[in-house]
């Protein structure tokens, strides 16, 4: 695992879009080979789609080979509702670049069969080769995607139901009232992620500091699902200093000493 | 948009590179049309998961909805009253001309006239779809006869009915019929206005008060009775007083039932002071509707024109009784007047543009279909510098209709 402590939120933008922006232009994608890309959503990754927007603006990169599978949708929720992955998505992304609706997959909560549509999303990574990078967030719980505390290691894409703090911490979204809070989503298992080539994982504020200790310098543990990752042969967690606050001083410093290795993975070639 | 005949009408079209007025803002997004209505472009990625047929670049442009006009006389060198012989022609060259002004539809308005009149010309009134020939047409405005003697304006004198003396029978004795009426002006202080204000509305006309002396407590009464617009507010009305602010005082009563009433003003720069639109717009912006209550001679050259009787003299954008410097009427554009009244209040461009868009949408309630660019809507729509908001082009249906010499526009 690598870990790659950053000055600021800005820079964990900055650096995260430049990483997909070189994986995705040395992998020279075309019609018969895309790249295949996770995509969370949520407040963190947001500044990484600002900044891959403004590559692709800039013609610096193209997502007309490449395929997206995106980690989790509410289920019940009206597509068009401000806080539905589909409105984030669109809104956020793919409606800046220059994606093919048909490589862009999510997860979808009003599907008439639920299950179906889990087994279904799968087949599509499976078809699809495979995810090259999986890309994702953690909650202050150290969930990744809605692998909620006690999630299997093993899971698949399934039907999941949200834990009572998820519920309340999300009411704020859905004018203070618990009974307009989707009480299931759709969510990619902590093993589809984990069969990703490579998994990108950012971390950023204060309020994700246990999280970031737990899932690096404790064991691997289904009560804080993102330390899973520990297991995955390329695992990169990107942060910003905020969220180091709970580690060891020795972890700190031994990451911030491979500094120089780190800007290596996001120079652009002939730099 | 030379090749806009070879996109089939379910092609989809993405404007892109521009700015939109949605939902009281300006906002930095692309618009999206198909069959001559606005898309959801998220339904069309998600659900249908295709992308635009064309995309169309607008160079920075602001696009608002096309403009709305509830009060025009005529113009260029046609009156809907007067030029009774050929009205398929005057209402056909008065909707062309009026798309150079960013104008997408409109109310045709008949001033004061006699029964033969109308029976004449209200049957060439329907609603007609708009297009590359011109604006829409939403029915024609009545203004008068049944209007008050004492604030006749330039109506004639003559044919004004002092009241409805059977009611609804009155109405109808003049007009003929109301089904191509979309509003009637009426001054609400005569006999039985009552009883044909509740009648024109359960119809489906909008009830629109002036030429009036009504004072407040008739003017309430009216909109209690349905009555929902006022006509060209200031002008053929009680000057406000304040212990009887008459009709103008409905612009600060409280309708309650989330009513809103509606008022006309003409930002032309000359009929209405800029104090006092800044008045209306200070008390009741919600409600103002921008109507340019153009003459005949709008759209002419400067110069002397023979129209119909009357011989006018067009100069400094405003129209004269040739030799004199009385002013015959309004000549101002509809575009003029939303940079007039944008000057003259110092409201933001959304109040301004929706002043000409929006309002008079609701007032009619058509608001669902014209007026907005919500998805479902026409797809009627006008670009604008985003700064001057100077015209660039005008589109009815998701068709170019009318664009200026192309000059390049860029983000600010």
């Amino acid at each position: 695992m690598r870990l790659i402590i950053l000055d600021s939120t800005d820079q964990v933008a900055d650096w995260s879009a430049r990483y997909v922006l070189k994986k995705i232009t040395q992998f020279k994608p075309g019609p018969d080979k895309y790249f295949v890309l996770g995509l969370p959503t949520g407040g963190t990754p947001l500044g990484m789609y600002k900044k891959l927007i403004e590559f692709y603006k800039a013609g610096k990169l193209s997502f007309k080979y490449v395929k997206t599978f995106n980690m989790d949708e509410y289920v019940g929720l009206p597509r068009d509702h401000p806080e539905s992955y589909h409105y984030y998505m669109w809104n956020n992304f793919f409606k800046h670049i220059d994606i093919d609706p048909k490589n862009a997959h999510i997860l979808d909560g009003n599907a008439d069969d639920l299950d179906a549509e889990c087994v279904q999303f799968e087949r599509l990574i499976t078809e699809a080769g495979g995810v090259h990078l999986f890309i994702g967030g953690i909650g202050p719980d150290g969930h990744i995607a809605f692998n909620e505390p006690g999630s299997s290691l093993a899971s698949r894409t399934r039907v999941k139901t949200l834990a009572q703090d998820t519920l309340e911490a999300n009411a704020r979204f859905f004018d203070n009232d618990m009974s307009k809070v989707p009480k299931k989503a759709l969510t990619v298992g902590v093993g589809t992620v984990m069969d990703a080539k490579e998994v990108m994982i950012l971390i950023t504020g204060t309020h994700k500091a246990f999280a970031l200790y737990k899932a690096i310098e404790e064991g691997v543990n289904h009560m804080w699902t993102v330390s899973a990752f520990q297991q995955h042969p390329q695992t990169l967690m990107i942060c910003d200093e905020d969220s180091t606050l709970e580690l060891r001083v020795k972890t700190v410093k031994y990451f911030k000493a491979l500094s120089a290795v780190h800007h290596q993975l996001i120079e652009e070639d002939g730099q | 948009m030379g090749d806009q005949s070879e996109i089939n009408c379910s092609s989809i079209l993405q404007f892109t590179n521009c700015l939109i007025l949605r939902n009281h803002s300006i906002v930095k997004d692309d618009l999206w049309v198909r069959n001559g209505k606005v898309i959801d472009p998220e339904k069309v990625f998600f659900d249908e998961k295709t992308v635009a047929t064309k995309k169309f670049d607008c160079a920075g442009a602001l696009i608002s909805p096309g403009f709305i006009e509830l009060q025009i006389n005529g113009g260029f060198g046609v009156d809907f009253s007067h030029n009774i012989d050929d009205i398929d022609a005057g209402i056909a060259k008065v909707a062309h001309g009026l798309l150079a002004h960013g104008v997408t539809s409109f109310c045709p308005t008949l001033v004061t006239s006699t029964p033969k009149v109308y029976e004449k010309v209200l049957p060439k009134l329907k609603p007609k779809q708009g297009g590359r020939h011109g604006a829409s047409t939403l029915g024609a405005h009545l203004e008068g006869p049944f209007i008050s003697k004492m604030k006749k304006g330039a109506h004639d004198e003559g044919t004004i009915q002092t009241g409805f003396k059977e009611g609804v029978k009155s109405l109808l004795d003049v007009y003929g019929s109301v089904e191509n009426a979309c509003i009637v002006t009426l001054a609400p202080e005569l006999d039985g206005a009552k009883d044909v204000i509740e009648w024109l509305t359960e119809s489906g006309v909008t009830v629109s008060l002036g030429h009036s002396m009504a004072n407040l407590q008739e003017g309430i009464l009216a909109v209690h009775h349905g009555a929902s617009f006022i006509t060209h507010l200031f002008n053929a009305m009680l000057p406000f007083h304040h212990r009887d602010p008459g009709l103008v005082g409905l612009l600060s009563c409280d309708m309650s039932e989330g009513r809103t009433v509606f008022y006309g003003i003409i930002a032309d720069g000359v009929h209405t002071h800029p104090a006092a639109l800044r008045i209306a717009q200070r008390v009741h912006p919600e409600g103002l509707v921008l109507v340019t209550d153009a003459i005949s001679a709008l759209g002419l050259e400067a110069g002397t024109h023979n129209i119909g009787q009357l011989r006018m003299e067009v100069r400094d954008q405003k129209a004269y009784i040739a030799g004199t410097n009385t002013l015959c009427g309004s000549i101002a554009t509809m575009i003029e007047c939303v940079k007039n009244f944008k000057s003259a209040t110092g409201c933001s461009t959304v109040e301004a543009l929706e002043a000409a868009t929006l309002h008079p949408a609701q007032a009619l309630g058509l608001d669902k279909k014209i007026g907005t660019l919500n998805y479902g809507a026409d797809a009627d729509f006008v670009l604008l510098d985003p700064n001057e908001l100077s015209l660039v082009s005008t589109w009815i249906s998701g068709q170019c209709v009318h664009h200026t010499t192309i000059r390049p526009l860029h983000m600010p």
